[in-house]
């Protein structure tokens, strides 16, 4: 039988808002775009980005003095000194422009309104005349980790009007999508990727897709931690899965891991971190304000990892709310005013109305933090490309760029979107060129042929092995009691051995519908063994970090420890292998040098060598790792 | 609101066909579930595919209300399925996939290729005067106008309304509720530059704002509570001093 195979220029997995961005930039120079999603690209999770977009526009009184530089050095302290700092660096200089392209796009940010304004800064109302002269410029709200305030926003609808307007250019441009796709697996040959195998979520149908350039877009993958996440329903990282399946492409930092804060309880459904940067409290079951002695300079407003920390350990310690789900703590954001709840945060409002049925002007808002994004992803060089992996990309949360290192700051992502889909699309535009997709239709042929062997497989089989829910539900639950918030290595070293036994039995998985078509059970069942094997990664990588940096928080290694472990993880996976191969290579060359972040704890073990000798090793240790030649577009 | 009303059984009449299978035809399936605490019918559908049938076909992603994926038919009203919670229902919950819309499978429905062709045809986007400057400060707007933009770009596409609209039942050249609402969203828009003439080529006529016949089922059903009745108030005034 022969293959249906689409040829296409670029192929972009994912249709978020890193993966639209990303499709336009190609498009708007000519090149044929063909967009793969999972849903309609509108209802990608971008649209679930709530308070705010990172870009160091200044416009307001309280950014007064903001730069790139201020917001580039936000970031490596955010990251604990886990980030890639050159990257941060094109980062943060790229937000402003990218933020205000978004404008032209037609995101309707909220705008500063010149003469008196009222805030809630520190627990205190503070009235604030904005400059006559900034009136109608893009606003910016507080939010954790920063210097000054930077988050530009559309109410509580960052994510959805950003996703909106750039979805409207994708449209514009004639960029065909097809959605209800999923990207099975990579289609590749001697380290170079030509496209990938595609299943109709429809029809159940595998097919090729061939292209000169492949990008991975497709989010995070929160859901390994089951219900325990805010992250929605598709983010099941398939697209790091991929990627790690090809055997040769490291996935970086997967032990990094984010917690929210505020997530609400029980449903983990999203409490922007706006309600805390417009001047919410958090309150324990006594209703004390916890955080301003937990840290007097930032309170509510440290990084997302130490307020974390510190919520998880107020509910130990006996001061959360305790309810048959197990505790919580409370957001207040009713001194905010219904006005400002109904504006500002309209999406906060309604979320409680929907879901918890209150009112939060009158009422407290039970939260706890829950998982909520993955630091970790496709290892890629600063143009995107993947390591080991001629033409492949990866933009976005499924990515390990790495901005972030081991803690993004709130906003970060929504601008990392847009600005590595801009940076990387150019990058592809420029160097992909006018030929064809060189590649034998036998390498297509025989990835189809192998994607379909392995749906009749799960199909055929019979008896009474496990169901691929159930397999879900056991990794679930370990994910979130031993590879959480705090780790030790007793925790790690049980969920690794409990994850390899699980993982053994994907190979057993018996489906209970054999339903032709689109059975949802057999999709899932698809999906199971690589979620697995993004579970074992993360808690190996957690075991092997004797430290504690950024969200990665070891109880019995505290400190962050720069003699040891100032390097990022990378872990491969070689063919039938039963467990993952991990190495690290250096976060990358030092401009900022290792200190205190300015908030959390203090104490650290200190670099040994100078950073100099640090920096001098950093190209040809990452191009041990795979990192391939930058063509210097950017 | 929502209650945390539990323990009852829940029974369940939900739509069943599947267009890929030749041995599928349509028919209604029951399936009984005991009622949980903030039960939304996110976590019942869940629970009916995973415990009692895995071949039933529905769609949710963000479950929060935000992406649009879950609207159906909840006791022959369009919902989405996550906001609605079982509390709000009686035991007997009929549940159908929204019309109009060409079914996927039981409750799933797509969507995606008609807001598609719903966008290109209205030209859903920023007709922009010029390129965009890299270099230059961002243009500015008052507030007001920002904040009035946002609250008709909040619609999530999700359908409810053109599966509850009468004329979008009948004729799909209508452009709907939530195509109308894009319609506005983008004419009030300064950085738009299509002009009064343009807008009354495409607003102007019975596939437009005229082709309402003022039921307003979109209006009291539209989940994120969009003002469709002053939406279609401003348009038809609109098409209205144009064409004087």
């Amino acid at each position: 039988m022969t293959t249906r195979i689409t040829t296409t220029d670029v192929l972009v997995i994912g249709g978020g808002l890193a993966g639209e961005r990303c499709a336009i930039e190609a498009a708007a120079a000519g090149h044929d775009v063909l967009i793969l999603s999972l849903v309609p690209p509108r209802r990608s999770h971008s649209c679930a980005a709530q308070g705010g977009m990172q870009a160091a526009l200044g416009n307001c009184v309280k950014a007064e003095g903001d730069s790139p530089d201020v917001h580039y050095l936000d970031t490596v302290r955010g990251s604990d000194w886990g980030a890639d700092q050159e990257v941060a660096r094109i980062f943060a200089e790229a937000a402003p422009i990218a933020v205000r392209e978004l404008a032209h796009f037609g995101v309707p940010w909220t705008r500063v309104k010149g003469g008196a304004n009222s805030y809630f800064i520190r627990g205190e109302r503070v009235k604030i005349n904005e400059a006559l002269e900034n009136d109608g410029l893009i606003m910016h709200r507080d939010f954790g980790g920063t210097a000054k305030w930077r988050a530009c926003y559309a109410g509580a609808g960052t994510g959805h009007s950003a996703l909106y307007a750039v979805d409207s250019e994708v449209v514009r441009l004639g960029v065909t999508v097809r959605d209800r796709a999923e990207a099975v697996d990579l289609i590749h040959e001697n380290g170079r990727c030509y496209g990938a195998v595609s299943r109709c979520l429809r029809s159940g149908q595998h097919s090729a897709i061939l292209a000169k350039a492949t990008v991975i877009a497709t989010g995070g993958h929160g859901r390994i931690y089951g219900q325990y996440t805010t992250n929605a329903t598709i983010n099941e990282g398939m697209g790091a899965a991929i990627a790690l399946n090809t055997g040769v492409v490291p996935l970086g930092n997967m032990e990094a891991v984010q917690f929210h804060p505020t997530a609400l309880s029980p449903s983990g459904i999203l409490v922007t971190e706006g309600c805390r940067g417009d001047g919410g409290f958090l309150l324990d079951k006594e209703l004390s304000r916890f955080m301003v002695e937990a840290e007097p300079e930032k309170q509510e407003l440290a990084s997302r990892d130490v307020v974390s920390r510190h919520m998880a350990q107020r509910m130990r310690d006996g001061h959360g709310v305790a309810t048959e789900h197990g505790p919580h703590l409370w957001l207040d954001i009713r001194h905010l005013g219904e006005e400002h709840l109904k504006t500002k945060l309209r999406e906060v409002w309604d979320i409680c109305q929907d879901f918890v049925g209150l009112n939060p002007a009158t009422d407290l808002i039970p939260v706890r933090p829950t998982q909520h994004y993955s630091m970790g992803g496709v290892r890629v060089n600063k143009e995107g490309e993947a390591y080991n992996m001629a033409g492949l990309f990866a933009v976005g949360e499924s990515s390990c760029w790495d901005m972030h290192g081991f803690n993004r700051l709130g906003g970060n992502s929504l601008a990392e979107t847009i600005v590595s889909g801009r940076l990387v699309g150019r990058r592809i535009a420029k160097t992909i060129g006018a030929g064809s997709v060189n590649v034998d239709t036998r390498v297509a042929n025989e990835a189809v042929q192998k994607a379909e062997e392995r749906a009749a497989k799960l199909l055929a089989a019979e008896g009474p092995g496990p169901g691929a829910y159930e397999i879900r539900d056991a990794m679930a639950e370990i994910m979130i009691s031993k590879v959480g918030i705090f780790r030790t290595g007793e925790d790690l070293t049980t969920a690794v051995d409990e994850l390899k036994e699980l993982l053994a039995k994907c190979d057993n998985i018996v489906l209970r519908s054999k339903v032709p078509g689109m059975n949802p059970e057999l999709t899932f069942a698809l999906r199971i063994k690589s979620m697995m094997r993004l579970s074992l990664i993360t808690a190996m990588g957690a075991l092997a970090r004797t430290e504690s940096r950024g969200a990665h928080f070891r109880s019995d290694y505290p400190l962050r420890d720069d003699a040891n472990w100032l390097n990022r993880t990378l872990a491969r996976w070689r063919g039938s292998s039963n467990e993952p191969e991990i190495s690290y290579e250096p976060v990358g060359v030092l401009d900022v040098p290792p200190g205190h972040r300015g908030y959390g704890a203090d104490k650290r073990i200190e670099m040994e060598q100078t950073i100099d000798d640090y920096n001098q090793r950093v190209d040809e240790a990452q191009a041990e790792q795979g990192k391939l030649p930058t063509e210097g577009v950017l | 609101m929502s209650k945390a009303r539990a323990n009852r059984r829940l029974k369940f009449e939900i739509f069943r066909y599947n267009p890929q299978d030749p041995d599928s035809k349509p028919h209604m399936q029951n399936f009984e579930i005991g009622e949980l605490p903030y039960m939304s019918l996110f976590m019942a559908l869940n629970e009916i595919r995973e415990k009692h049938d895995p071949s039933l076909q529905f769609d949710f992603a963000c479950r929060s209300a935000i992406c649009g994926s879950c609207g159906m038919m909840v006791n022959g009203k369009p919902a989405l399925g996550c906001r609605t919670q079982t509390s709000d229902l009686p035991n007997l919950i009929r549940l159908h996939p929204l019309p109009v819309f060409k079914l996927v499978g039981d409750l799933s429905v797509d969507t995606g290729i008609w807001f598609r062709e719903m966008a290109e045809k209205s030209e859903a986007w920023i007709h922009a005067k010029e390129a965009f400057d890299p270099a230059a400060q961002e243009e500015r707007m008052d507030d007001e106008l920002a904040q009035k933009i946002y609250d008709s770009d909040r619609c999530i596409e999700c359908g409810c309304c053109v599966a509850s609209c009468g004329v979008a039942n009948v004729s799909s050249e209508f452009a709907g509720p939530a195509g109308l609402n894009r319609m506005a969203r983008f004419s009030m828009d300064p950085r738009d530059t299509r002009d009064d003439a343009d807008w009354f080529e495409l607003i102007s006529n019975e596939h437009g704002v005229f082709g309402c016949i003022g039921m307003m089922a979109c209006h009291d059903i539209c989940p994120k509570e969009l003002p469709l009745l002053e939406v279609y108030a401003y348009l038809r005034r609109k098409a209205l001093t144009t064409a004087l």
